[in-house]
């Protein structure tokens, strides 16, 4: 066996926030979607924004910028509509981006004890070191999935 | 990535929804919920003040026989701009008498989507979920989630002292010197 057969290659979406670049996993990534309307009403949740609707879905929008730079987004361009687990259970979300995703091929270095939460591993591309992103730990939700697993993601109007 | 597809039953219920505004924000509610509407002028007369510590939403009471409704101010409880409020409506199975805008419209709901996991804090005790409508997303309230069992213990304990702070007050009216 050769060294570079030994090399897991996995496939991630590398997204822009500002002047960073952050990557998710590929298996992770639904869709990149043009902005649409954002539709808000009163909730208590930091990050999300409202819902947008695609494809008959209504999809939270949850702006992780703050998180990852310190500073909200001034321009969006796209939605990276991604998949967050909530134990078994799994819905869309949708991230705003600031510029075109690039979908590469990479070898992922795990995270180390003293990493964020967030940060589900390293990867090198084009000489930058990038972070692969836990959306499960970066959007909120976590706490409240044993709670919520029991709840069906869709129901029927009822008379 | 793919998703299940939502779940469907088939033939589709529908259910009768009444769309209201509280501060500029449009919320819905089951018809079936709503037992009553009624002016916020009409119940005034019969409104007594109540003051609950801790809950601001909640400034007024009304007694019906022997069953009592808590006013609660819609435009407080979700933590919008102070609304006057000019209707309300009368929440069935519940002790919350809902202080409302006005109404927009009635609509045909025909599905109601859970609300997504991500929303994590109190909004899932106030929604049922979300509905998709004319091209918008309107949450669905939850009649029983405008006072929660503690909040309403919290009322309750207050319009007993109300209760007995005017009785003594009756009685000493009554044992006084003309």
């Amino acid at each position: 066996m050769t060294v570079s057969a030994e090399i897991e290659l996995q496939s991630f979406v590398l997204l822009r926030l500002g002047e960073r670049r952050f990557a998710v996993s590929a298996r992770q990534i639904a869709e990149l979607v043009a902005p649409s309307r954002v539709f808000r009403f009163p909730h208590h949740t930091p990050r999300l924004e409202g819902v947008i609707l695609r494809r008959g879905r209504i999809v939270p929008v949850c702006d992780v910028s703050e998180a990852l730079l310190g500073k909200r987004l001034t321009s969006r361009r796209f939605y990276l509509i991604a998949v967050r687990n909530y134990g078994t259970q799994r819905e869309w979300i949708a991230i705003p981006v600031t510029g075109e995703c690039e979908l590469i091929n990479a070898e992922m270095m795990a995270a180390v004890e003293s990493d964020a939460p967030h940060v589900g591993g390293w990867l090198s591309h084009d000489g930058d070191v990038i972070e692969v992103l836990n959306l499960d730990m970066l959007t909120p939700g976590t706490e409240q999935t044993s709670v919520q697993a029991a709840a069906p993601p869709t129901v029927e109007a009822r008379p | 990535m793919r998703l299940a597809a939502p779940a469907k039953s088939s033939p589709a219920k529908t259910e009768q929804i009444i769309l209201f505004r509280v501060s500029g924000q449009l919320f819905a509610v089951s018809s079936a919920s709503v037992q009553e509407v009624r002016s916020a002028d009409s119940m005034s007369g019969a409104a007594m003040e109540i003051s609950a510590p801790g809950l601001r939403k909640v400034r007024h009471v009304v007694r019906r026989g022997d069953r009592s409704l808590f006013i609660v101010n819609g435009a407080m409880h979700f933590g919008l701009h102070a609304a006057e409020g000019a209707l309300l409506f009368v929440l069935r199975k519940t002790r919350t008498a809902l202080l409302i805008d006005g109404i927009d419209k009635m609509a045909t709901m025909t599905r109601l989507q859970a609300l997504p996991l991500s929303f994590c804090h109190e909004e899932r005790q106030w929604y049922r979920g979300l509905t998709a409508l004319d091209q918008s997303v309107v949450p669905v309230v939850k009649p029983e989630g405008f006072l929660s069992p503690e909040e309403l213990a919290l009322l309750d304990a207050a319009l007993l002292q109300a209760d007995n702070t005017a009785a003594a007050a009756a009685l000493e009216e009554a044992d006084s010197p003309q």
